[in-house]
């Protein structure tokens, strides 16, 4: 909007030179990240994935969508408005973007040695990148991929916003389809009336080219269906009595319930591992973000209350360590404990760091992460901890003769676990003591100030948060049957932070949804495992830069942050463009 | 109206939870159940004589496998090929890799499809990628794992969907400790005992030394071998003066090596990894006290080519202990051929050869016990296949004449003990030939 | 009420200082039963001192990076073990490329200025653009956001480079000219021992110099007292914290070159370890204070390398250098318990924490 203004403002010639500087500018970006995700790797792990069965594989994928951002963002930023010009700029950028992976092309050609530099400079990447064609035969298709990649880009932009949605999501369908194709494959093996459906769909190594587009075109006629009558539908809801739309909404939720309870028989072994890993995240998420979200204290060593709950139950219930002390209870007897000694641990860590603050709180919760893990592994008491080795043999839960065996009846186990936790920090949230965090939160002296108890105030968070964190260790050393201190490093403590983080601090669904995104989708595609910590660290700053309040955000955290975001846009070096556009508009 | 609609839908739904969880309760404790049956009903005699019109397709006690005429066998993997670890892993899929070339990349006529799972190298990655293999039926058989830690965990998902698991590098004692062993589970990797065993000797009788101290850095792979090394050494006659303890991203080992040397033992092994095992090499040169006097010895964890360029000319003179490559039979020089030109350069980690054997005894038993119907599809007994495995007796591998004994063993435990040269550290090339062997 | 609230303080502070009392008793009496049995000699200990300055050293000048950060902007710059780890990794290299050429062994001192230029200025280049891109944006955003901002900064950028340039760690060229060894009394001294504890002592006095004596520095004491009145005065706050960047990022290039003559080994992850220590021994001198970062670095060193056999050995516990970052952090929280802002922090530092 301001730039359309801003080119009124100046003169023709003026306003195409600097569309055209933008362009080059998105164009060098776009570049610059086609040539990072070839030369960190990506592109050729990625390569071993087809989409489409030997049409396009998701490494090609990569590149053809950094040139494709290039084309649109220029053609969002600059204000192209005649065809002309959205097609030749966006073309224009997504050239640019592309003459970087030519040129790499180029290198690798002409410098083998580089790859004693970068190691994925390979003759492999190569093929690649010059569509097996090699150089200088495959520039041409580069710098074409690019030139027309760009232009879709640009075209993307000025497409009316129903149509693109549309788009979109289709495309995204097929993506989603394609690079889950081994496992939907699988999981569709155990529906036999479905074999035509899945052969049509699926060859050996990706989607077939009509199950893509098959895919495409039902996907975008059912959102442009659900655009032109969705509205229609909401509004006969609305027009409901009450009473019905009540009576609508519980069967949503019975429906969902009982989705749930069936998950595990509809989606096989794998899906219910991971969905088991997810429960287990869940939990984690739901108990730091009383620490975090609720409370405010950043907490960076949660690991430690899962390694007590875990070491707890195997402790009670293996009977194979040197020195069996208490070991082979049931699991049923072993829990409380393991949740009982987490929160004991919760209440030991939080009296001493009750006076510590902020960030000093950080780094002392990480030492006593630490401290745990190499307690636990230590020869030093290793007869009766199990040290390296760990300790095994951990018996699964049994309710009469039913057995916890594998994931699918763990299962639900975690979904109890979970439904249990969310049901306590819902009610905890909106209670006297939610609130008191809440003012903690906000500001300690203020809130000591109001007369709310900072001692007990604080360690009920951190014993809330622990017994949380105990319960899913509990079910974790049940469920892997042998625990390893390995299993309680730091990474996942920055892993559940992610999840409150990304989920939106404070946001009980929002766990529940980063969770899903932030180890479900690794987990579900394992193949690119090596990239998963890169991948969450870009999430985590693009989420804090874009997004601060999460993905599903809590309300009063949104109201926080946006207003600490406006104020930073107008000081910022937007502003001025902003009131050049504002003085336009009001002109 | 409506609303009842509503409330009916809502106690149907229910009853189809209530009765699809009791449904899904039996199914789940069903495969452990079945008995381990031995009467494997598909022989190689009825495999290739099998009359068109009368047949049976087999039955067995875990299942059959079907393999239509036009699809692959399916082999999978489980092992660390990323992260830190991933050398291990890279090295046996080689292997494995190299076996199905030499077959032709076919068994029984039908192409080899061999894909799998990275595993990390922890207990959660194993479980995560035995989950995930065992809920593809068309596997038949899983090369792995790599570390000991994947298959605690996964192994018994994997023995539950019915697949033989065959390790190449597996040495932890008591995955084959009958009390532990889960059933289908094999591996051509030594049993640790055996190495701690064989560096105990050596120790005491070839470098005739009487006290050592041992390291390692809290992998269970390390901490399992410094023990059985020093249980030897002590039980030998020879004395532990300190048992220490260092973690992998440890990168000061000076003041653990002064603390070792206030004891003055006459030798350190430390059997650990690359990176930490090359920084103690070297860091050990520069203690007051150790220096030049004090013998290192390592194990097959450091034998690798990034272990000599870590250490430099502080490794020349030390010693490693590892499998016996000389003891490796003739196929093994064409086996290193064929890794350099297929993926050129040397084998990356000491378990290539292990994996080689993996896959081939696999295969020799698959072709025992496969059933070919008259369109060509192949019937693979489970059971039967784990039976065929069990079986395996003076069997001609790269690593020696391979014998299952009843626990699942099956390698022929050559361990010798290297000396590193300079040209190894020059060079960067693990030695090739031993220094020591048992029995010399 | 309020008779009540202060009785139950008192429980908590009584239990504290019970259990960092516990904990003193502790370390004294394995101190004094190690010394009794009389098994290390002096000479060893001494050696143990001097690996505990030489790594204190190294871990003092990361610390001075978190703490100038903490100091101008209270945040917490996770990602600088990664701007520690990226210098020494690109810059190695460049080492490989100057011992080949055979430049390194004839020409040393050139060499080795050209690795630390290298190093520094590619950490420099990390750390500027992390700030340009991560942490600019979100100067006025709440506390929370911006630091963990920096650890997903953190773990991005070391993943990044592990997928640039692989996950094998890498070995630096050896330089004869610092192959040798000084003995003092009881001490002995390698070259290159020197060679850090001289430019770890010289880096950090002339950045104290800098902050005290310069206009610039002038300027970035004033920005840590209050951005805004900073910027009332005329400073421009954004190149102060700029500034600020460009010199922890030096110092931790260079600091990483220290590393990497020291340890020869650099990988991706090499940042990690030590970027946590030397941000434990930032908070241990008191953070913000760049004579605590410091005290900080070389006590948390010593600690590590001494206190294990220290500490340990006389109570027979097995293994105790497995336990050295359990000691750390032990001490860690014991200093935080009786002094809450570090030990050379004072009361204005308590406030802005």
């Amino acid at each position: 909007m301001n730039a359309s203004l801003t080119a009124q403002a100046n003169s023709p010639n003026q306003t195409s030179m600097r569309a055209w500087s933008v362009a080059l500018r998105y164009g060098l970006i776009g570049g610059a990240v086609a040539l990072f995700l070839a030369l960190v790797g990506m592109v050729e792990a990625f390569a071993t994935r087809y989409v489409i069965a030997n049409v396009i594989d998701l490494g090609t994928l990569l590149l053809f969508l950094s040139y494709l951002g290039a084309g649109y963002v220029a053609i969002k930023r600059s204000g192209a408005r005649t065809p002309f010009e959205i097609l030749s700029q966006g073309a224009f950028a997504g050239f640019i973007a592309s003459v970087f992976i030519a040129l790499l092309a180029v290198v690798i050609y002409a410098i083998p040695g580089i790859r004693t530099i970068f190691i994925n400079a390979s003759p492999a990447l190569l093929a690649i990148l010059t569509f097996k064609m090699g150089v200088p035969a495959g520039l041409v298709p580069i710098l074409l991929s690019g030139v027309i990649f760009g232009a879709i880009g640009g075209l993307i932009e000025i497409l009316p916003p129903s149509l693109r949605r549309s788009l979109i999501y289709a495309a995204m369908v097929v993506l989603v389809f394609g690079l889950m194709q081994d496992l939907l494959r699988v999981t569709l093996q155990k529906w036999k009336f479905l074999d035509p459906a899945t052969s049509f769909t699926f060859s050996n190594n990706g989607l077939t080219i009509v199950g893509a587009v098959t895919l495409f075109i039902l996907t975008f006629l059912a959102s442009q269906l659900w655009q032109r009558r969705g509205n229609e539908a909401r509004a006969r809801y609305r027009q409901l009595p009450t009473r019905q739309q009540q009576l609508l909404g519980w069967g949503l939720i019975a429906f969902s319930v009982a989705l749930l309870l069936v998950l595990p028989l509809l989606v096989g072994l794998f899906f219910s591992e991971v969905l088991v890993n997810v429960g287990l995240f869940i939990l984690l998420g739901l108990g730091l973000n009383i620490v975090v979200g609720f409370a405010g204290l950043l907490d960076l060593g949660y690991v430690a209350f899962y390694a007590i709950g875990a070491y707890t139950v195997a402790l009670l219930t293996s009977t194979s360590l040197e020195i069996v002390y208490a070991g082979g209870n049931p699991f049923w007897l072993a829990l409380p404990f393991a949740v009982f000694f987490a929160v004991l641990a919760g209440v030991i860590l939080g009296i001493p760091v009750l006076k510590i603050r902020g960030d000093y709180l950080a780094i002392v919760t990480l030492g006593f992460g630490e401290i745990i893990r190499l307690i636990v592994l230590s020869d030093f008491l290793k007869p009766i901890l199990g040290g390296s080795r760990g300790i095994e043999l951990i018996p699964k839960p049994f309710i009469g003769s039913f057995e916890f065996a594998g994931p699918e009846e763990l299962y639900y186990l975690i979904l109890a676990g979970c439904g249990l936790a969310a049901f306590v920090a819902i009610r905890v949230k909106d209670s006297r003591l939610g609130r008191a965090w809440g003012a903690l939160r906000e500001d300690e002296d203020v809130a000591e100030a109001m007369g709310i108890n900072l001692v007990s105030t604080k360690l009920m968070a951190f014993a809330m948060g622990a017994a949380f964190g105990g319960l899913s260790g509990a079910i974790f050393a049940s469920k892997l049957a042998i625990i390893y201190p390995s299993s309680f490093n730091l990474l996942l403590s920055i892993n559940v932070l992610a999840v409150v983080i990304i989920g939106g601090m404070g946001s009980i669904p929002g766990v529940v949804l980063g969770a899903l995104v932030l180890v479900g989708l690794p987990e579900l595609l394992r193949e690119f495992s090596d990239y998963r910590l890169m991948l969450y660290g870009a999430a985590l700053v693009i989420m804090m830069l874009v997004r601060p309040e999460g993905l599903w955000p809590e309300k009063s955290r949104q109201r926080e942050l946006h207003e600490s975001q406006q104020e930073e846009i107008l000081s910022g070096p937007l502003a001025a463009d902003e009131e050049v556009a504002r003085e336009g508009a009001a002109g | 109206m409506k609303a009842f609609n509503a409330k009916y839908v809502l106690v149907l739904l229910a009853i189809v939870a209530i009765a699809a969880l009791m449904a899904c309760a039996p199914a789940a404790v069903q495969p452990t159940a079945a008995p381990p049956t031995t009467a494997a009903q598909p022989t190689a005699a009825t495999a290739a004589t099998a009359a068109p019109a009368g047949f049976q397709p087999p039955t067995d006690a875990l299942g059959v496998v079907t393999i239509g005429p036009n699809d692959p066998v399916h082999v999978g993997y489980m092992f660390v090929t990323s992260g830190a670890d991933g050398a291990l892993g890279i090295d046996s899929r080689r292997g494995v890799e190299i076996a199905i070339d030499d077959k032709g990349g076919k068994l029984l006529d039908h192409q080899v499809k061999f894909d799998g799972q990275d595993s990390g190298c922890s207990a959660e990655g194993g479980q995560a990628a035995a989950a995930k293999l065992a809920a593809d039926n068309t596997f038949t058989v899983v090369l792995g794992s790599s570390c000991s830690s994947e298959i605690r965990a996964g192994g018994p998902t994997l023995s539950k969907a019915g697949f033989t698991v065959i390790s190449p590098s597996n040495t932890a004692p008591d995955l084959t400790d009958p009390a532990k062993r889960f059933p289908g589970y094999f591996r051509t990797a030594h049993n640790d005992k055996v190495q701690g065993a064989v560096a105990a000797k050596f120790a005491l009788e070839k470098l005739g030394v009487k006290t050592a101290a041992t390291i390692h850095d809290g992998s269970p792979y390390a901490e399992g071998l410094a023990n059985a090394f020093a249980e030897n050494f002590e039980k030998g006659g020879g004395k532990i003066t300190s048992r220490e303890a260092v973690s992998p991203t440890d990168t000061d080992f000076k003041p653990v090596l002064t603390k070792i040397a206030a004891d003055k033992p006459e030798m350190i092994f430390y059997p650990i990894f690359v990176a930490a095992g090359s920084l103690i090499t070297k860091q050990a040169k520069e203690v007051p006290g150790l220096g030049d006097s004090v013998k290192l010895m390592a194990a097959d964890g450091t034998f690798s080519p990034d272990f000599y360029k870590g250490a430099g000319d502080a490794a020349v003179g030390m010693f490693q202990s590892s499998p016996d490559f000389s003891a490796f039979t003739g196929g093994y020089a064409k086996f290193l051929e064929e890794h350099q030109a297929k993926f050129g350069e040397k084998p990356v980690s000491a378990f290539h050869a292990h994996a080689y054997d993996a896959f081939n005894i696999f295969a020799a038993a698959l072709e025992k016990v496969a059933v070919k119907g008259p369109d060509g599809t192949l019937y693979i007994g489970q059971q039967a296949l784990r039976d065929a495995v069990a079986a395996t007796k003076d069997f001609p591998g790269l690593t020696g004449t391979l014998t299952c004994d009843p626990n699942g063993d099956c390698a022929d435990p050559h361990i010798a003990v290297y000396q590193v040269g300079e040209d190894n550290v020059k060079n960067a090339v693990v030695p090739s030939q031993p220094f020591w062997k048992p029995g010399q | 009420m309020l008779k009540r609230r202060r009785s139950k303080l008192e429980i908590t502070d009584i239990f504290i200082y019970a259990f960092g009392i516990f904990i003193i008793a502790i370390i004294l009496y394995g101190s004094f039963e190690t010394l009794r049995q009389g098994k290390y000699s002096a000479s060893q200990w001494a050696d143990l001192f001097v690996f505990g300055i030489t790594i204190g050293g190294i871990y003092a000048l990361i610390a001075l990076g978190y703490t100038m950060v903490y100091g101008i902007l209270q945040m917490i710059n996770f990602a600088h073990s990664e701007v520690f780890m990226a210098g020494p990794l690109t810059a190695f290299f460049l080492a490989d490329a100057l011992a080949k050429s055979g430049l390194l062994a004839t020409n040393p001192a050139i060499s080795l200025l050209l690795i630390f230029a290298f190093s520094m200025i590619v950490s420099t280049t990390v750390a500027v653009l992390l700030e340009r891109i991560a942490y600019r944006p979100l100067r006025h955003a709440p506390r929370l956001v911006p630091l963990i901002t920096a650890i997903g900064a953190s773990f991005f950028l070391q993943y990044a480079f592990r997928g640039l340039f692989g996950t094998q760690f890498k070995v630096y060229p050896e330089i004869p000219a610092l192959e040798g060894v000084v003995t003092i009394g009881v001490v002995r001294l390698t070259y290159t021992q020197i060679l850090v504890m001289i430019s770890a002592a010289a880096l950090m006095i002339g950045l104290q110099a800098f902050v005290q004596r310069t206009r610039t520095g002038k300027a970035m004491r004033a920005v840590a007292e209050s951005r805004e009145s900073a910027a009332l005065m005329g400073i421009n706050v954004d190149s102060i914290i700029l500034t600020t960047f460009v010199l922890g990022g030096a110092l931790a290039g260079a600091a990483g070159v220290l590393y990497a003559l020291v340890f020869t080994q650099v990988s991706f992850a090499m940042g990690f370890i030590p970027g946590i220590k030397a941000f434990t021994a930032a908070v241990l001198g008191g953070i913000g204070i760049i004579p605590g970062a410091m005290l900080g670095g070389l006590f948390l060193g010593i600690v590590e390398s001494v206190g294990p056999t220290l500490f340990l050995d006389g109570l027979n516990i097995a293994a105790p250098y497995q336990l050295k970052d359990a000691i750390a952090f032990t001490l860690l929280v014991l200093v935080l318990i009786f002094r809450p802002s570090g030990i050379m922090g004072g009361q204005t530092q308590e406030k802005k924490a």
